[in-house]
């Protein structure tokens, strides 16, 4: 089958290649209750985001998974899957197709193959992925910095510059943070780490940003060997 | 060829039985379209899968989108908090905690407690199905060694946190999986009977709150903005009132608006989305600000020129209120303080809109707004300043439950 797209993209790229990563969205157990078929009717377009700002359509990601259409597939997962928002506005489809449902799923088998794509979309977003991988809390006050939300105005500036005494000017003691959003025990930091490894999370950073997985190997690393554990003790349970 | 009897379009047929649309009156299905998930939690523990952990009493029940009862527990509550709103808007939670306090009533703050990791999840897909429900079964694990009831604070966790249940739900495998990652933690395999957000706790509460309001809020109209992930990712959760919007949207945030005496002015983007993204509000921010603008804060000035708009998501709070300060430069018709339900509940109960609500952490100038309210923000915002001096000298200080 040709993809629907006159100027598709990535006519070069085998199709065996795209089948075997079509076949792993279908693969996933998830997939069975995301998508039913489709009636075209648009309803999860008019309720989108995305497809207001982008040239973005849910109902396009419902169809080409249903009709099984790889070449098309294949395009969407490289230039169109970052759009989505994620809202699950979309979940209003009268045939309880949930097209947010499976763009989670199809960007989870772009990290997990290491798609240049899926790198060039979470280039930007690595700092962000530390923060919430070894803290477990994803974003912090002393994130709040001008020159990463010049567009937020003048408060930034204002919060930046006041940080720690305008932290320490709030009533609830777990609030009394930096570097993390609230105070999180390092026994609980450490059974996050162990979940992490547990399910193989740290191999999948590996294929999109070999740099921050080594950095946060370290750091989880570093903890458990404090508490008497070795990381290496952890595999993988999703392999068994 | 153009038959003998094409068929008439736009003609009315006298004989078709259809009633206008001010004459109907909504029925809620005899049949909810999905199964009660309560009954298969309580099935999972039976076949002694999983503990589950029950609303504790005091707990008052509401109507939730097909008609079902939802059990929201009044006090006992493990406040499981917000990043975005712990680290961006810390005035949010404050507000949640300082409403407890007023009324007495029994609740934790843990340090043993991640996020959901979920706004990482929906904007990077660097996880899966195993770790997300395993994060989510350590936090409520943790509630129960701890003797309360998880009370959910971001509208993403919680929405999350419902797609987890359905997972688990569905699936055996995941199950299978949660639990050796829980053995391995050497934690019980617990979870919630409801999935209960913070918003909904201010939703029963809303009468209490009103019957202790010392500030007069009928000058203020305000426009409401109803998470995505509240009512729309996993929606028979939500609360619907028939009282509110005759039981067509959901009720949260429009019930205590109304309680305490401020006009709900309604816009036609309503349902639409914040514009949030995930990704978009941190590395694709030109999205999030058209979006939250244009379709959301633009409209409302248009359509209903409110003093506020109110929300209940983190997400939400954030993108709607630091969208507005770039798009001035075009000329785009915004300037709506952006604030959350618990906020708005705690300075109607008189809270300090500084040391308690946080309101100089936000974007848009809130002070038109503070002075409908009849709140003198010149002098809390001086005595603001004077905690804030008194701390710069003592770097080992705190403000302190007791200050305020």
């Amino acid at each position: 089958m040709q993809s629907i797209y006159k100027d598709a993209k990535y006519t070069e790229v085998p199709y065996e290649e795209k089948l075997s990563l079509f076949n792993e969205v279908k693969g996933d157990m998830r997939y069975s209750t995301e998508l039913y078929g489709c009636y075209e009717c648009g309803i999860c377009v008019a309720a989108c985001p995305s497809a207001r700002f982008y040239d973005f359509s849910p109902r396009v990601f419902a169809q080409t998974m249903a009709r099984e259409d790889v070449n098309s597939f294949y395009e969407l997962l490289n230039d169109n899957v970052w759009d989505c928002s994620q809202c699950f506005s979309c979940t209003c489809c009268p045939r309880q197709n949930n097209p947010g449902g499976i763009i989670t799923i199809m960007r989870e088998v772009a990290v997990n193959n290491g798609l240049q794509s899926a790198k060039d979309a979470l280039r930007a977003y690595s700092r962000i992925i530390y923060k919430v991988m070894t803290t477990g809390t994803q974003v912090s006050p002393d994130m709040l910095q001008p020159d990463f939300f010049p567009d937020w105005g003048p408060d930034v500036r204002d919060v930046s510059l006041n940080l720690d005494v305008w932290r320490r000017a709030i009533p609830p003691e777990t609030l009394h943070t930096v570097e993390l959003a609230w105070d999180v025990s390092e026994k609980t930091q450490l059974e996050l780490y162990m979940i992490w490894k547990l399910t193989g999370n740290l191999e999948m950073i590996e294929n999109v940003d070999e740099g921050l997985y080594m950095i946060l190997e370290e750091v989880m690393e570093e903890l458990l060997d404090e508490h008497g554990y070795d990381i290496d003790d952890f595999e993988n349970i999703l392999e068994d | 060829m153009q038959s003998k009897n094409p068929i008439q379009l736009n003609v009315v047929n006298q004989n078709l039985k259809v009633k206008k649309a001010v004459d109907r009156e909504f029925q809620l299905p005899k049949n909810p379209p999905t199964k009660d998930y309560r009954k298969e939690l309580f099935a999972l523990e039976a076949a002694g899968e999983i503990e589950i952990i029950r609303v504790p009493e005091p707990f008052v029940e509401v109507d939730t989108k097909y008609g079902r009862k939802k059990k929201i527990p009044i006090e006992h509550t493990w406040h499981h908090k917000s990043c975005g709103q712990c680290g961006h808007i810390p005035g949010y939670s404050t507000s949640i905690y300082w409403l407890n306090r007023e009324f007495g009533l029994d609740y934790y703050d843990p340090r043993d407690q991640t996020s959901c990791t979920a706004w990482n999840y929906y904007a990077s897909a660097a996880s899966n199905p195993a770790a997300q429900a395993a994060i989510a079964c350590r936090n409520f694990a943790q509630a129960k060694i701890d003797g309360y009831f998880p009370l959910i604070h971001c509208g993403t966790s919680y929405g999350h946190y419902k797609e987890v249940r359905a997972q688990l739900l569905h699936f055996p495998e995941l199950r299978e999986q949660v639990r050796k990652i829980l053995d391995r933690l050497g934690l019980p395999f617990v979870f919630p009977e409801e999935i209960v957000h913070y918003s909904e706790w201010v939703h029963v509460m809303r009468h209490r709150i009103a019957e202790k309001q010392t500030r007069d809020f009928s000058k203020v109209t305000a426009t409401v903005h109803p998470a995505c992930h509240y009512h729309k990712l996993i929606s028979e959760d939500a609360i619907y009132d028939r009282d509110l919007y005759d039981g067509q949207r959901t009720a949260i945030v429009t019930g205590v608006v109304e309680a305490l005496g401020a006009k709900v002015a309604d816009y036609s983007t309503f349902h639409d989305c914040c514009g949030f993204g995930f990704r978009h509000i941190l590395v694709s921010r030109d999205f999030s600000r058209s979006f939250a603008t244009i379709r959301k804060i633009e409209r409302m000035k248009i359509e209903a020129d409110p003093d506020v708009t109110i929300t209940h998501d983190t997400g939400c709070v954030t993108t709607l209120d630091k969208s507005q300060f770039s798009t001035q430069a075009h000329n785009r018709k915004v300037g709506i303080p952006v604030i959350s339900d618990a906020q708005f509940a705690a300075l109607a109960m008189g809270a300090h809109p500084y040391l308690v609500c946080q309101l100089h952490w936000h974007g848009v100038d809130n002070v038109p707004l503070l002075e409908l309210m009849g709140i003198d923000h010149e002098k809390a915002w001086k005595e603001f300043e004077e905690v804030a001096d008194k701390l710069q000298q003592d770097p080992e200080a705190f403000l302190t439950w007791e200050d305020v």
